[in-house]
């Protein structure tokens, strides 16, 4: 089911890519756009830039021109070209930096803009998106793709730009200087692109080789360092580090044919220039002879000679970088343009407190048309009663939590709450009414106390301990480092399961909300003090309504409606008593765990 | 870092060899200068077209030795880096799998991956620049500086003044933006938490509305991100500038100097071009070793990591010498190691005062534990989530120490096995069921090597695998995904069951492993397990009751504290905290009904 919907979403993300290439860019411009008066006065930087760094060899030429041997300087044009070159230098200087600077400014201003709206719009994005995409690739295309497009777009503005005025500008002056010797300068140069992009795709070969096993090395390290403790357990060390050893020789393999055939690179194109800076020098000092050129205009030539190569491999790497930073773009821009959620109907009541009345009224959902999943569930709840819903794994329980919550809207029927149809009512007013655990665990990083007030930012001291202590979580606060201002790191990683349940228990605690929801809440925490919280839960649930998601049927014995699914259909509904009296599903699930042993 | 210097010791000879002909590049290129100097001076003054075009030959002869060198030099720097990189991988992968489940709890698994993968390839390739660049960059900026000494000395005293202040300013904006680019990453990385964060959360941040916040806060750190990046920005943005005005002031002082040694006739006009041409070679050598220092910094860093993992030493060391004194003792005294030990068979398993605390835990996990355990038992272990079961087996075999008193394996101390030996004894089933990528037949092989297939379809028998292996079509050979994706919970649960008991092993372990097996396998597993492995010392660690109540002995944990041991019966009458488990799962009718079978 997801895997169909996600091959839709990339049939279309490619297709918009391929057909919007152009629209990319136009969008990408758009939001430089604002920032046009920078993006101008940083192309007229740019230019003076270029012009005055072409100028400089010129100048020097002009001055070697003037020292020709012994009582023949001319010192007084000297002094002059050299306070012109010192005055060039300054210029070069102030322009490149401010225009250094801008670039960057802008680069980096735009990327903020992106980067904000992105998130922004995940927060208002229905939560079918979030399921059915891997966080990973939303978190690469927020990150990652971000990042690539800024440095595309910070070298495209400085490199890009800067790199096709000094080839047009050092074209211009040879030509002006001595067209012959530009026409070999001309000749000569492509040559260097040509070795260079043959040595390339020689290379291609051998890192995607390289890569490859790379890849299985990775894959091998992460299946055996992630589980050395069973590596140790079965005294398998021995054997890994032969596999190892194995996959690792032929990596170095690779390894040394990629990297020598890689860095055979510049010293290649170094070579060529050095061709380009020996013809100048043998054509030049040839027209010198002939009195076609000073030696002074020699000495520009070849400074030309140096430089004009520079901007050629500049650019060809440019180039790569924006692709890829187009391609970047384009995916965020994807993501960006995911329809977010139909916002709250117009005039949509604000629920105070709800009276605990619940109804589902021939509700029909499912996630994926093809697959039926909910179909004519009716339920009527009343304030204060106690739900719980059991069922085998797959069988649609925290579906009906998703809708209750409205994280999914229904497909037909209606979900009514107060007697009002969630869907008229504004999503903040209905989520408020509810306390919600969840079986994933979800905390932040920052401290005990910040997770605890999660739902009641302004909770005082008192409160979050007595809620940590209905919890029964404070015990395992107070034994913390630091107490409740223990940080947690990303996840409660250096919490276990069930106290990472236990905090987000004490965060429902907190906000005392009219009605509940607990989806496996405390499939790790022990039954011990499972049933402790449960009598903390049901005093403080005392004239509230609940419901349970449970697979323990410990957990649920004492509920006030017991609803039995399967398949999306409720089959079941009663008591626990007048459930297993009825001797149908349920009382065969709560028989099978005191088979006989 | 010196630690790992030790693996170029065998490539001795290409860590010469590399740098060394990248010298010789480097000198043939100083040489390019003083040759366009003599067709300036000798070929064009002396209008001599045979001396022009042999000194122009001489150029392309200089580039083509300068290729050829370049290319060994490249060749010998990617073979020592390679071998190098290879030969620590190897070393670090053993190192890591000698380590003990203490230093994999401190250091964290995730991170050993990243620096087995990713932090070597950077040392390796940090490795290949340094032989390839370290040398050559200083060599041309200090050969440049000789090479103008030995043209004009006064003229060269330009080149003392300038090559400091360049370093100065290089090395300055280095020693000022690396720590801030660290800032920078820094601050991407919150940036990522934050995103990650509300995508896993996405649920729990809209049941609490805090939707608008989290905005607020990704606002704030990408504002922040921004800030860093515009302030580095800033900062590098002056490197280019301030050397351009450097090298070219340095170049209006060298041609006006230059100009009254030509009138002094000290020297010649092709002189002070070639000094021009040496200070331009500077320049963009200097900005080469400015990124290679970049470079190599994060190198450095990454060298850093890895062998900070050299540095990590297991806390678990075998003791050969009591090994052999164990045995002894255990000839002499008829097989008793435990002197106060009335009968004559040592106990299976004995704890004895035995406290233990986690790496940098204040609390003890578990303290003033004291039990023995006879051969062929079955121990019920059972306590709330944390009360330590888990630490508790995990003693056993040793894969922590204890931090004070004594576990004894067969009444000898387990500190006085070689590891091989008393892990040999052990069948552990671990908490989590993994499974490693190859064919169904490897991993069971990963208990037993040479087992034959018979042995491993009774292991599957017990484990009540059986039966859906023998669906398989491929049955044995059925491939198996890293970590076991193409198979159900409670399958691979069974498989790692069936895992540990191919070896037969005189002690069985199994951490709360049955929690995915529906109730009635379960029932049946541990029925298989009492039934064909009468020898075997078994130890069962739960949360049910249901699981551990036929035991022969059962261990109640309650915080780390030993509160209660004996038979389902004797608990149940002196243990309140035993009562109060039970009751919390069953109905005082099931207890009772439970315990009359």
């Amino acid at each position: 089911m997801k895997d169909s919907k996600k091959s839709k979403t990339a049939d279309r993300a490619s297709a918009a890519a391929n057909k919007n290439y152009r629209s990319t860019v136009k969008r990408i411009l758009d939001c430089i756009g604002h920032y046009k008066w920078g993006v101008l006065f940083s192309m007229v930087l740019a230019a003076v830039t270029v012009a005055t760094t072409l100028y400089a060899p010129i100048l020097i030429g002009n001055a070697v021109d003037l020292i020709i041997g012994p009582g023949n300087v001319d010192f007084e044009g000297l002094k002059t070209i050299l306070v012109q070159m010192a005055v060039v230098i300054m210029i070069t200087a102030v322009s490149q930096w401010l225009m250094n600077h801008i670039n960057n400014k802008i680069t980096y201003r735009v990327v903020k803009d992106i980067r904000t709206r992105a998130f922004n719009h995940l927060e208002v994005l229905p939560l079918k998106y979030v399921d059915s995409h891997p966080s990973g690739d939303v978190i690469s295309r927020i990150i990652a793709d971000i990042d690539q497009f800024s440095e595309g777009l910070l070298m495209g503005f400085t490199q890009l730009f800067t790199g096709v005025i000094t080839i047009l500008g050092t074209l211009g002056f040879m030509f002006y200087i001595n067209p012959l010797i530009a026409v070999v300068v001309v000749c000569v140069t492509p040559v260097s692109l040509v070795v260079a992009s043959f040595i390339a795709k020689k290379t291609y070969i051998m890192f995607k080789h390289q890569s490859e096993t790379r890849g299985e090395l990775t894959s091998l390290v992460d299946e055996m360092l992630g589980n050395q403790k069973i590596v140790q357990a079965f005294g398998h060390e021995k054997e890994a580090s032969e596999a190892f050893e194995e996959i690792n020789k032929r990596l170095g393999a690779y390894s040394l044919k990629a990297i020598f055939f890689s860095s055979i690179t510049n010293p290649s194109t170094r070579f060529v220039n050095g061709l380009v800076y020996a013809s100048v020098g043998i054509v030049g000092a040839f027209a010198a002879v002939n009195g076609l050129l000073s030696v002074g205009k020699l000495s520009s030539f070849l400074s030309y000679a140096n430089q004009y190569t520079k901007p050629f491999n500049e650019i060809s790497g440019v180039v790569t970088e924006l692709q890829n930073a187009l391609a970047s773009a384009a995916r965020v821009f994807a993501l960006i343009d995911e329809e977010p959620l139909s916002p709250d109907e117009y005039q949509a009541i604000d629920l105070k407190e709800a009276d605990g009345n619940v109804e589902m009224e021939h509700v029909y959902f499912s996630y994926n048309p093809d697959v039926k999943l909910i179909e004519d569930f009716n339920l009527q709840v009343k304030p204060g009663q106690r739900i719980a819903i059991v069922g085998p794994t797959g069988c649609g329980k925290s579906t009906v939590i998703n809708l209750l919550m409205r994280f999914y809207d229904v497909d037909f029927g209606a979900i009514k709450v107060s007697g009002h149809d969630i869907r008229k009512m504004t999503r903040r007013s209905l989520r408020a009414n509810y306390g919600m655990v969840l079986q994933e665990t979800w905390l932040k990083s920052g401290t005990i106390r910040d997770n605890i007030s999660y739902g009641k930012p302004d909770a005082s001291e008192e409160e979050i301990i007595k809620a940590a202590k209905e919890a029964h979580a404070h015990s395992f606060i107070k034994r913390m480092p630091k107490g409740y201002d223990t940080v947690i790191s990303e996840d409660g990683g250096n919490l276990s399961q069930g106290q990472k349940q236990l905090l987000c228990i004490a965060r429902v605690m907190l906000c005392l909300p009219p009605m509940l929801i607990l989806d496996e809440a405390t499939s790790s925490i022990d039954t011990r003090t499972e049933i402790r919280i449960q009598k903390a839960f049901a005093k403080m649930m005392e004239g509230r309504t609940s419901f349970i998601v449970a697979h323990r049927l410990s957990t649920i014995k004492e509920a006030d409606v017991i609803l039995v699914m399967k398949d999306g259909h409720m089959i079941e509904q009663g008591n626990h008593e007048s459930l297993l009296e009825k001797g149908g599903f349920y009382a065969q699930l709560y028989n099978s765990q005191f088979a006989d042993s | 870092m010196k630690k790992l210097l030790k693996y170029l010791r065998d490539y001795k000879l290409e860590s010469i060899l590399g740098p060394l002909f990248k010298m010789l590049e480097a000198s043939f290129e100083l040489f390019v200068p003083l040759v366009m100097a003599k067709i300036i001076d000798v070929g064009i003054k002396n209008q001599d077209g045979a001396y022009i075009l042999k000194m122009g030959g001489i150029l392309v002869a200089l580039g083509i030795i300068g290729l050829v060198c370049s290319l060994t030099a490249q060749f010998f720097s990617a073979k020592a880096a390679v071998g190098f990189g290879t030969a620590v991988r190897n070393d670090l992968f053993k190192h890591i799998n000698s380590l003990s489940y203490r230093e994999i709890d401190t250091v964290g698994t995730s991170t050993l991956i990243t620096r087995m993968t990713s932090d070597i390839n950077q040392v390796q390739s940090g490795v290949n620049l340094v032989l390839r660049l370290f040398l050559r960059s200083p060599f041309i900026v200090f050969g440049a500086m000789i090479m103008a000494f030995t043209i004009n000395v006064k003229a060269a005293l330009v080149f003392v003044v300038a090559i400091p202040m360049l370093s100065v300013v290089v090395f300055g904006i280095l020693l000022i933006s690396m720590p801030l680019y660290k800032k920078v990453q820094k601050q991407l990385d919150q940036v990522l938490l934050t995103t990650r964060e509300n995508l896993l959360g996405a649920r729990v941040v809209r049941a609490f509305n805090r939707q608008q916040d989290e905005m607020e806060k990704f606002d704030t750190e990408n504002s922040l991100l921004v800030n860093f990046q515009v302030f580095v920005g800033k900062v590098s943005a002056l490197m280019n500038p301030i050397t351009y005005v450097i090298i070219n002031g340095a170049i209006i002082v060298l041609i006006q100097t230059g100009a009254w040694q030509v009138e002094n006739g000290m020297i010649t006009q092709g002189a002070v071009v070639a000094l021009v041409n040496y200070m331009s070679q500077i320049l963009v050598e200097l900005v080469k070793l400015a990124n290679l220092i970049i470079t190599i910094s994060k190198s450095l860093a990454c060298a850093n990591r890895v062998s900070d993992v050299f540095e990590e030493k297991s806390s678990i060391i075998e003791r050969k010498g009591q090994w052999r004194k164990a045995q002894l003792s255990e000839k002499a005294s008829g097989g008793n190691g435990t002197e106060e030990d009335g009968d004559n068979t040592p106990a299976k398993v004995e704890f004895r005062n035995m406290n233990f605390y986690y790496a940098g835990a204040s609390e003890p996990s578990l303290s003033q534990i004291s039990f023995k355990v006879q051969k062929g038992q079955t121990i019920g272990i059972i306590g709330g989530t944390g009360s330590g079961k888990s630490t508790l087996v995990n003693l056993i075999p040793r894969f922590y120490d204890a931090t004070d008193g004594t576990v004894f394996v067969d009444g000898v101390d387990v500190k006085n096995y070689p590891l091989s030996v008393l892990r040999e004894k052990f069948g552990v089933v671990p908490q989590k069921a993994v499974l490693f990528k190859g064919t169904l037949k490897d991993n069971m092989l990963w208990g037993k090597k040479d087992a034959s297939e018979q042995e491993i379809y009774e292991a599957l028998d017990i484990a009540q695998a059986r039966e859906f292996v023998d669906g398989k079509e491929q049955g044995l050979g059925l491939k198996i995904q890293q970590g076991g994706g193409n198979l159900s919970g409670g399958q691979k649960q069974r498989l790692t069951i069936a895992r540990a008991l191919v070896r037969k092993p005189e002690i069985l372990i199994l951490d709360d492993s049955a929690s995915a097996l529906d109730f009635a396998t379960d029932a049946a597993l541990r029925k298989a397990i009492r039934e064909s492995t009468k020898n075997m010392t078994v130890f069962l660690v739960s949360q049910r009751a249901t699981t551990i109540k036929n035991a022969d002995q059962i261990l109640v944990l309650d915080d780390g504290k030993l509160v209660g041991a004996g038979t389902h019966r004797q608990l149940l009458d002196s243990c309140e905290v035993y009562r109060e488990i039970c009751f919390s799962q069953l109905s005082e009718k099931e207890v009772r009904q439970h315990e009359r079978q």
